[in-house]
């Protein structure tokens, strides 16, 4: 399984919160280290309680424990790099390189072999964007990265949708998620189903050596991650499911919540693969039903009345239907559970 | 400005520069809240903070923490019905934290290792009397000499203890425990003047020069409500011959014993009984099991002994080698009433254990002494009417109807705080308790599975012939284990989770021991933290404009 973490004798917060008095220093996430990088320092504009800042923190700064600081982010357009950086001032900590919206898999490739022509193979090179930079924006760019093999990984931040523009649907926007492109309006409210892409199989259909996802909800797990994919040379992809308080609707304080809900009703599965081939998946600690998942957020209201009870039946089943089917392809639930 | 590449204007600047802490309008504060075993303990242990000294495996620090409250943890983690683990949160999602298992794991260990606690306050050459050493008067006895005060605890009986020794039996508290845990009592100092009953507690005052009392003298005398007997018949009360038994007389009590009675003591003249070589005792009780007083564990623990149950009966009548038993039903309000139908029951001996009452006459002298309806009346700092005489046990009124050991060293406890300050012209002041920690405010999700540790428990048919204790102790895996089970509701136990989860880097970590707290320069008021703590130790609270 994913996480083949060291096993540790049971500490009162098992291996689920960030750190624990009890467990030895090496033991602990990268994040609670008092002296972790902070590769996104504070004074960012990212909304209240964003799971992109968080994620991206989250990652970068594991991967910065992993090359000992020794490493380059180029950065698609999107959100991230709007409230990181609104010039002259910087959140980053790490060397940071933005150019366009559709090309930061090309420039992270472009940097990788300029390091290497120079003999720096000790750098290496993170390529990262929203969901609108990967799926949709910088989707050719990322797949040509992808086919050459570039020695880049690639994150994506999945928020699905273009959130600082104003909320309106990508590529990854789930079915019946009303945007401002996608109004709870008419026969069909929300977004269609059956039109999304679904990035990390996308990416395993490279054949690339390292496709994995993640959530905010599971720190240790995306740290797992995000040292596995440092552990391999060539293109790597990782998928990382970071609420949007604003563009979903929901409580500032619900971020960490609703990726935890997302997971554990399997609407979005945590899985890795190698080569094209599924190795490991996280399984469901406490199966939830997706209404459970859904009722919080707001890009969903219309699927509930007003007393928070499931009013379109068949859409929440049409949602459950793909959560099941998630739970079957990567074999979410352990043996007892099944 | 001299060196910029070209077509860039502007200097490089981090945005620590902008502070986006005026975007808040609520903030997190930390806070901490009372967990409930602690609420629920009557001796006034704060369990939470031993079980955090125990989680890290500092036992003697654990040890010393429930030192502080109360001096007899090898005897509490036997002899404690434990009202902490039906509070505990953790109940609600798998099972209750083993707290008793871990005190008694800490009390044996303290008693292997001679660990001792000395009295540092300066000696007040102050004098209290403590009448009996119960729990209550050795609680009382302990925390007055580490005030600094001499004390002299009066016992009627040849050796100090009191329910402990003559009302506890061995297989649920061995004195050994109970020596070890006086004797270390005694090692501090405190004066025990064994066989010297008090019958006058002013003169005695007088005489011996006391400051202050406390009178703890449980309630030792068996009820004997009016049951027809013959002369042939044998019927004995239950404290009476748990205390005789104690003394060295085997009480003779033949082959069938019936046991009249539904509490805690009921059950241990039965089990008591049955370890005596009856082979059928039979517990007879005029309601029904789930209105029994007794405790579950000591209900279940005597079934399995073999004690048989005999519900919804009384006993109208006793000859020699028979009982007349009268069948009652139960009314609307739950009150047993007879039904008029009788039934005959062979028994060589009835032990009656309808509860016990007190003989107070050693306070007639003290005017102003309520012992109405056979307690003795105190306040909320356990003094009585007479000023300066406090009382506790389960010879003083409790607001709460509790008669159990622990509540009796809650007691002694609080006389003797409350002596400690009367003394002085003083008024103990008790503060107000914290707000709870519900499970509501706590996030379980972090907190990984794990099922509470069973103790090894004596087989049944090895019980019935021997006094040998039937509850085992945890080895120190298992202590360990089971310490850290603890959720520590409501109080921070510094798993970095605030400083993880902010999308900020608004949560400043301080340091080991030293918790955390927030840069408001930089926090947005997003309550991840908050709702992301396990133990529910943040709240946010509204800023004010």
């Amino acid at each position: 399984m994913t996480t083949e973490r060291t096993p540790v004798r049971f500490y009162q917060v098992g291996s689920f919160a960030v750190g624990n008095r009890l467990v030895a220093l090496d033991q602990r996430s990268a994040q609670s280290d008092p002296e972790r990088a902070n590769s996104l320092t504070s004074g960012h504009r990212a909304c209240a309680g964003c799971g992109e800042a968080l994620g991206a923190r989250y990652a970068l700064d594991a991967a910065m424990r992993i090359t000992k600081g020794q490493l380059v982010a180029v950065n698609s357009t999107g959100c991230l790099e709007v409230f990181s950086t609104p010039y002259p001032e910087t959140s980053w900590r790490i060397p940071w390189l933005h150019s366009l919206f559709a090309n930061a898999p090309s420039v992270a490739t472009g940097v990788a072999a300029g390091l290497r022509a120079k003999g720096r193979g000790d750098v290496r090179v993170v390529g990262q964007g929203g969901d609108g930079g990967t799926a949709d924006i910088g989707f050719g760019s990322l797949s040509g990265m992808f086919e050459r093999n570039d020695d880049v990984l690639f994150i994506c931040y999945d928020n699905q949708g273009y959130m600082n523009t104003g909320v309106q649907r990508s590529g990854t926007t789930p079915g019946a998620a009303r945007t401002a492109t996608t109004q709870a309006v008419g026969p069909h409210p929300g977004n269609v189903f059956g039109q999304g892409k679904d990035m990390p199989r996308i990416a395993m259909a490279h054949d690339i050596p390292y496709v994995a996802t993640a959530t905010v909800a599971d720190l240790f797990d995306l740290e797992t991650k995000v040292e596995r994919a440092m552990a391999h040379h060539g293109a790597r992809y990782l998928h990382v499911l970071v609420p949007c308080p604003l563009g979903w609707g929901a409580a500032s304080s619900d971020t960490i919540r609703l990726a935890r809900l997302a997971h554990e009703s399997g609407i979005f599965p945590v899985f890795e693969a190698e080569h094209g081939q599924v190795v490991s998946s996280l399984p469901i600690r406490r199966r939830t039903p997706v209404e459970e998942y859904l009722r919080p957020q707001r890009r969903f209201a219309h699927l509930f009345n007003k007393s928070g009870e499931v009013s379109a039946v068949d859409v929440v089943a049409q949602i459950q239907a793909q959560a099941d089917r998630n739970i079957e392809r990567y074999g979410l639930l352990t043996e007892e559970e099944l | 400005m001299t060196h910029k590449p070209f077509a860039i204007t502007l200097g490089v600047g981090s945005s620590l520069a902008n502070k986006t802490g005026s975007w808040r309008v609520e903030r997190p504060v930390y806070v901490d809240r009372l967990p409930p075993c602690n609420n629920g303990c009557p001796a006034g242990e704060n369990i939470q903070a031993w079980l955090y000294q125990a989680e890290e495996g500092d036992y003697e620090a654990a040890w010393r923490i429930i030192m502080e409250s109360n001096p007899l943890p090898a005897i509490m983690g036997r002899a404690c019905f434990h009202p902490c683990e039906l509070a505990c949160n953790r109940v609600q999602i798998d099972e209750a934290v083993g707290i008793n298992a871990v005190e008694r794991f800490l009390g044996d260990r303290a008693i292997e290792s001679g660990w001792t606690v000395t009295s540092t306050a300066p000696a007040s050459g102050r004098k209290v009397l403590v009448v009996g050493s119960g729990p209550a008067g050795l609680s009382a006895a302990y925390h007055l000499r580490l005030m600094g005060h001499d004390v002299e605890v009066y016992e009627g009986a040849p050796l100090p203890g009191g329910m402990l020794r003559y009302g506890i039996p061995a297989y649920r508290l061995p004195r050994d425990v109970v020596d070890a845990e006086i004797d270390r009592i005694r090692a501090m100092g405190v004066v025990f003047r064994l066989n010297s009953p008090v019958d006058d507690v002013e003169s005695l005052m007088s005489k011996g020069g006391f400051d202050a009392a406390f009178v703890a003298v449980g309630s030792q005398r068996g009820k004997n409500p009016e049951i027809p007997s013959g002369d042939a018949a044998k019927v004995l009360d239950a404290v009476s011959m748990l205390h005789g038994f104690e003394e060295g007389e085997g009480p003779v009590l033949g082959r069938r014993v019936v046991v009249y009675g539904g509490g805690d003591t009921a059950m241990d003249a039965a089990r008591t009984a049955q370890r005596l070589g009856a082979t059928e005792t039979i517990v007879v009780y005029r309601r029904t099991r789930d209105r029994m007083p007794a405790h579950d564990e000591e209900v279940i623990d005597a079934q399995a002994e073999g004690v048989q149950m005999r519900w919804l009966s009384t006993v109208t009548r006793a000859e020699g080698g028979r009982l007349m038993l009268e069948k009652m039903v139960l009314d609307d309000a739950g009150k047993a009433v007879g039904t008029g139908e009788f039934e005959e029951l062979e028994a060589d001996s009835l032990v009656l254990a309808l509860g016990q009452d007190t003989d107070l006459s050693l306070l007639d002298g003290s005017a102003g002494v309520d012992t109405a309806g056979g307690v003795i009346g105190v306040d909320h700092n356990q003094m009585t009417g007479r000023a300066g005489v406090f009382a506790g046990g389960d010879a003083a009124a409790s607001p709460t109807g509790e008669r159990t050991v622990t509540a009796a060293v809650g007691h002694g406890a609080r006389a003797a705080a409350a002596i400690d300050r009367w003394i002085v012209g003083e008024i103990l002041e008790v503060p107000e308790r914290r707000p709870l920690a519900t499970l509501d405010r706590l996030n379980p999700w972090y907190y990984a599975d794990a099922p509470r540790t069973m103790r090894p428990r004596l087989e049944a048919v090895r019980r019935r012939s021997n006094f040998d204790e039937v509850v085992g102790g945890l080895n120190a895996d298992d202590a360990l284990f089971e310490a850290r089970r603890c959720m520590s509701c409501g109080n921070c136990f510094e798993c970095d989770n605030c400083f993880g989860v902010c999308p900020d880097n608004a949560v400043i970590k301080l340091g080991s021991g030293l918790r955390y707290e927030f840069n408001l320069d930089y926090c947005k008021g997003c309550g991840i933290c908050a709702k992301e703590c396990p133990c529910g130790a943040i709240d946010m609270v509204p800023e004010h404009r």
